[in-house]
């Protein structure tokens, strides 16, 4: 487990998560772009908005402190962990012992937390609204995320996501039970929510009375905004990554070999590529629901979560 | 060997000074001497605990002490922990009290009463693990209770509520005794002695049934003690009236004396039961786990948020608990160790965040007047010291790495999880909606701590007093900083505890799990493959947030602008009253689970006299009550109320009458006589 491949399968999961992220997003606009008949901007354009924000002056607004300063760096260095210990190229890697499912959950909500708290420290009412309604989304979305988890755990007999997906790989039948399918529904619900998009949130609104996500960020500016918007790319990346790796997982890497790798790596991308156009896709014929409605939705997704974790219990409980 | 009677010896002398330096000692000298005495006795009480859970035992018959049966004390690894801890929080706390109390003169808790009761409380915290006989235990358990109520009473003058509280507080306190009194007499009878190992050795013949009433008579009192539903009445009024100091004591050690007293009696003296009885218990923790934290998310009170985190946090460790016992009624013996091992883990950590907790509130409340979240805000500096331990305390509270409270949840879930190898329908619909449970605690608790620390220690401040705060004198500080030396410690090294985990989980027959294994930063659960490395997470957290925070600098080409205009959509520099209150934060929360909170609205419209359509005044009421409460504790108070009405009429002031009253119970009484025998 301690050669140097696994470093390198490391270093190319954070790298094509980070390098990517914006490329993703990117491609996901393009997409809608192209199916509501406009031209679009380029797969590029978000890597440009990067490039205009960072040579922008640094602002600190008056009032604001230590949690709204430190915040965007958080948002992004929890989504660069997590991206080193979900197995997206390959299984067998120098933290896949780390790489427990609950620690990957725990490190997305942490970078939720950091920004709500720094939407809460402007002192804005535009950042305390967004915190409000990110954490109501959060703490219903957070329970969902925990119970998929644990109900692809438990035919697994572990929460480490390299020996679920290892499992997965081997026994593709574990996928296309009730519980794994139910997980599906539930985790691709809460994966919506998680990182604000249709029908929870619109990513691209600035009608202030709508926004959740982008209520919090109001005040950032420059470099500061770029980190932020840097941070929830990778979510997004990341979250659309674990669910391919999850319910996908073929051709993901099991052992130490560059081909393997390389193969991993095109695959990644193409199963990207394809999630990323679906959800695009989807985001053009779907509305963005009113709030109040956004916790049945999450209610509905955690049902399906509770089922599936049941489901595993009775399917695989006797021993 | 001889390690734990010297520091119990110790601790007992310290805390009769205490108590006498407290009677005797003018004010000035009384409030610093006694709060030396009082650390000291936690700190004795930590030796004893830290020598327990190292592996040494002692017991001892004092036949002296209490007149008929003796005293009877003994000293295993699960009281260890238990001593350990109250040690520790007693020491912190009371290098705390020390700075809360001296400077604000011989009322409160500086007062004669208040600084003699302390050391004594203390003293029971620490030494309630000890007893070894029901006699000695509910001597104990009675001196702790007198003791947190006369302290909860500490500041009555200053505030009318207090008594309220304090009415509330003695009355559920002593029906939890009155159940504790009924459970270990029924037990005692049946079994054929009182000290802990007569009743060890008889439980076994005891009949199935009253095995399940004693259980059921002591879980409730027990559980009450934790302030798990639906006995938790008194939490949400006792904590928040007591002075910041006796609430963290109360928080962080009394509690866990309920948890202590269940794994004794149920696991250890009763050595487990039928799996109706962790069922029962699996339901009161979830209740309780998810109850406690939607009143914790709607609370505008910083206290009674905190303390309502408590009933959350018990419930958390009531599920490890059940779960542990219903494993080991199938027989399932090294997961139930496990399971254990994650409750009496969280209970460590829950004493170190919910002490810090309270403390940083206390000092929050002692330096603005206020409690209420709507108030305060902008606390984060002109309180620093106070905000960043308030934060780390959070952190370990909301459960997310790398707080303290994220190992012993992922212990507990692993646990859970691993539960499917136990057969049984019953276990495959506990387990999963244990887990559901569990989830939902963890993801309202995040929205609970980032309103009481966005609200309450960020933005600007709501109120004149919250904006004149300031910052807690340096014993304050001190006192608080221990318990963030010990959060951290518990945060990246919980193999700290290790080897005394799994002595403590032994000593109720358990098998040890190795889990926390000694020294090291790991957790690895043994024949299960998942581990978590706390410092490793930390390690990366902070290798990424590095480059993250310096890459974009590089680019920078201009200095940093600071103290630029907030944006705020164009409307510009918003004023205080604009921001987001705790009440507004907890709204859509609110919404979502207005079934089960059932909010109270009021809207009164005073229209002017001439025409109902002008409108004079409005008047708009909001309140969440406490649902349990109202539904379980009014009726019962309103029937009293009634009834002692109806005796009203009884008592006419007639001498005849109550002659006539005299003649017959008489009668009955004869009549009873003769029918019975």
């Amino acid at each position: 487990m301690t050669h140097g491949l696994g470093y390198v399968a490391v270093a190319g999961q954070v790298t094509v998560v980070a390098a990517g992220a914006p490329l993703l997003t990117g491609w996901m606009r393009q997409v809608r772009a192209r199916l509501e008949g406009r031209a679009g901007a380029g797969v590029l354009q978000p890597w440009r908005d990067a490039r205009k924000l960072l040579r922008k002056e640094p602002v600190t607004p008056v009032g604001t402190g230590p949690a709204f300063r430190a915040a965007p760096a958080l948002l992004a260095a929890t989504a660069a962990v997590a991206a080193a210990l979900l197995p997206l190229l390959s299984t067998d890697t120098p933290v896949s012992g780390h790489a427990d499912l609950i620690v990957v959950v725990a490190l997305i909500s942490l970078g939720t937390i950091g920004l709500a708290l720094a939407g809460l420290d402007s002192g804005t009412a535009f950042g305390g609204m967004g915190a409000s309604r990110e954490m109501t989304v959060a703490s219903l979305v957070e329970p969902t995320l925990l119970l998929s988890v644990f109900a692809l755990s438990i035919p697994a007999g572990t929460t480490n996501v390299p020996a679920i997906v290892a499992g997965a790989i081997h026994q593709p039948a574990r996928l296309a039970s009730p519980a794994g399918l139910l997980a599906v529904a539930a985790l691709a619900v809460a994966v919506l929510a998680e990182t604000g998009r249709i029908p929870v949130d619109n990513p691209s609104t600035h009608l202030e009375l709508t926004m959740i996500h982008e209520a919090m960020v109001l005040e950032y500016a420059g470099p500061d905004l770029a980190l932020v918007e840097f941070g929830a790319q990778m979510r997004l990346t990341l979250l659309l990554g674990l669910l391919s790796s999850l319910f996908v997982p073929w051709g993901i890497a099991t052992g130490p070999s560059w081909t393997a790798l390389v193969v991993a790596l095109v695959l990644f991308v193409v199963k990207l590529t394809v999630l990323g156009a679906l959800l695009a896709a989807a985001e053009v014929f779907w509305a963005k629901i009113r709030l109040f409605r956004v916790p049945e939705l999450l209610a509905g997704s955690f049902l399906l979560a509770l089922l599936a974790v049941t489901a595993s219990y009775f399917l695989n409980g006797a021993p | 060997m001889s390690a734990i009677p010297a520091a119990l010896a110790t601790a007992v002398a310290l805390g009769g000074a205490g108590a006498a330096a407290g009677l005797a000692l003018p004010y000035r000298p009384r409030v610093p001497v006694v709060g030396v005495l009082t650390a000291g006795v936690g700190v004795a009480g930590a030796v004893a605990g830290a020598a327990a859970l190292s592996g040494n035992r002692w017991a001892a018959v004092c036949s002296g002490l209490v007149p008929p049966a003796g005293a009877q004390v003994a000293v295993d690894a699960l009281a260890g922990l238990f001593m350990a801890v109250a040690g520790a929080v007693v020491a912190a706390v009371a290098v705390y009290g020390i700075g809360y109390a001296a400077g604000r003169g011989s009322g409160g808790l500086g007062s004669r009463t208040a600084q003699a009761v302390l050391p004594l409380f203390a003293l029971s915290l620490v030494l309630v693990p000890v007893a070894a006989s029901v006699s000695t235990f509910l001597l104990l358990w009675e001196v702790s209770a007198l003791g947190s109520l006369l302290l909860v009473l500490a500041e009555h003058q200053q505030h009318a509520s207090v008594r309220q509280a304090g009415v509330w507080y003695a009355v559920l306190t002593h029906l939890g005794l009155v159940l504790l009194l009924a459970g270990f007499s029924l037990f005692a009878a049946r079994a054929g002695g009182e000290t802990f190992t007569a009743l060890r050795a008889g439980a076994s013949g005891v009949p199935a049934g009253v095995r399940g009433l004693v259980f059921a008579l002591l879980a409730l009192a027990f559980t009450s003690k934790a302030g798990a539903v639906p006995l938790h009445a008194w939490l949400p009024r006792a904590y928040p009236e007591a002075p910041g100091p006796v609430a963290a004591l109360m928080s962080a050690a009394m509690v866990n004396l309920g948890i202590y007293g269940l794994v004794r009696t149920a696991l250890d003296l009763l050595g487990g039961g039928p799996a109706w009885w962790w069922l029962g218990l699996l339901a009161v923790g979830g209740a309780s786990a998810v109850y406690g934290v939607l009143q914790a998310a709607v609370a505008s009170d910083l206290k009674r948020l905190v303390a309502y985190s408590s009933s959350e946090n018990m419930g958390l460790v009531l599920i490890g608990v059940g779960a542990c016992g219903l494993f080991a009624s199938h027989g399932d013996r090294p997961l139930a160790a496990l399971a254990l091992a994650a409750a009496l883990l969280h209970v460590v950590n829950h004493a170190a965040f919910k002490a810090l907790l309270f403390c940083a509130a206390g000092s929050v409340q002692r330096s603005t007047g206020l409690r209420d979240l709507d108030r305060l805000g902008g606390l984060r500096s002109r309180l620093p010291v106070t905000a960043g331990c308030f934060a780390l305390a959070a952190l370990g509270a909301v459960a997310l790495p790398p707080g303290n409270g994220f190992v012993s949840e992922w212990l507990l879930l692993q646990s859970l999880v691993h539960g499917r190898q136990v057969p049984g329908v019953a276990v495959a619909v506990a387990l999963p909606l244990s887990v559901a449970l569990i989830a939902l605690s963890a993801g309202i608790a995040a929205a609970v701590f980032v309103k009481a620390l966005g609200v309450g220690f960020f933005a600007r401040p709501r109120d004149r007093r919250a904006a004149s705060a300031r910052e807690a004198p340096p014993l304050m500080l001190a006192g608080m900083a221990l318990l963030a030396v010990a959060i951290v410690a518990l945060a990246v090294v919980p193999g700290l505890l290790g080897d005394g985990l799994d002595r403590a989980v032994g000593a109720v027959g358990l098998p040890g799990t190795g889990a926390v294994s000694g020294g090291g930063a790991r957790v690895r659960l043994a024949g299960i493959s998942a581990s978590l490395s706390p410092l490793w997470v930390v390690a990366a957290l902070t290798a990424a947030i590095l480059p993250a925070t310096g890459l974009p600098r590089l680019r920078g080409r201009r200095g940093r602008r600071v103290n630029a205009r907030l944006w705020d959509c164009g409307g510009g520099a918003p004023t205080p009253r604009m921001t987001y209150t705790a009440t507004s934060f907890a709204e859509p929360l609110q919404r979502v689970f207005d079934d089960v909170l059932a909010p109270e609205q009021h809207v009164d419209v005073t229209p002017v006299r001439e025409s109902a359509y002008l409108v004079r005044r409005v008047r708009f009421r909001h309140r969440v009550p406490d649902r349990i409460e109202h539904r379980l504790y009014d009726p019962v108070l309103r029937a009293l109320a009634g009834a002692g009405q109806a005796a009203r009429g009884l008592a006419g002031g007639s001498v005849h009458l109550y002659l006539g009253y005299g003649f017959a119970g008489l009668v009955v009484l004869l009549l009873a006589l003769a029918v019975g025998w």
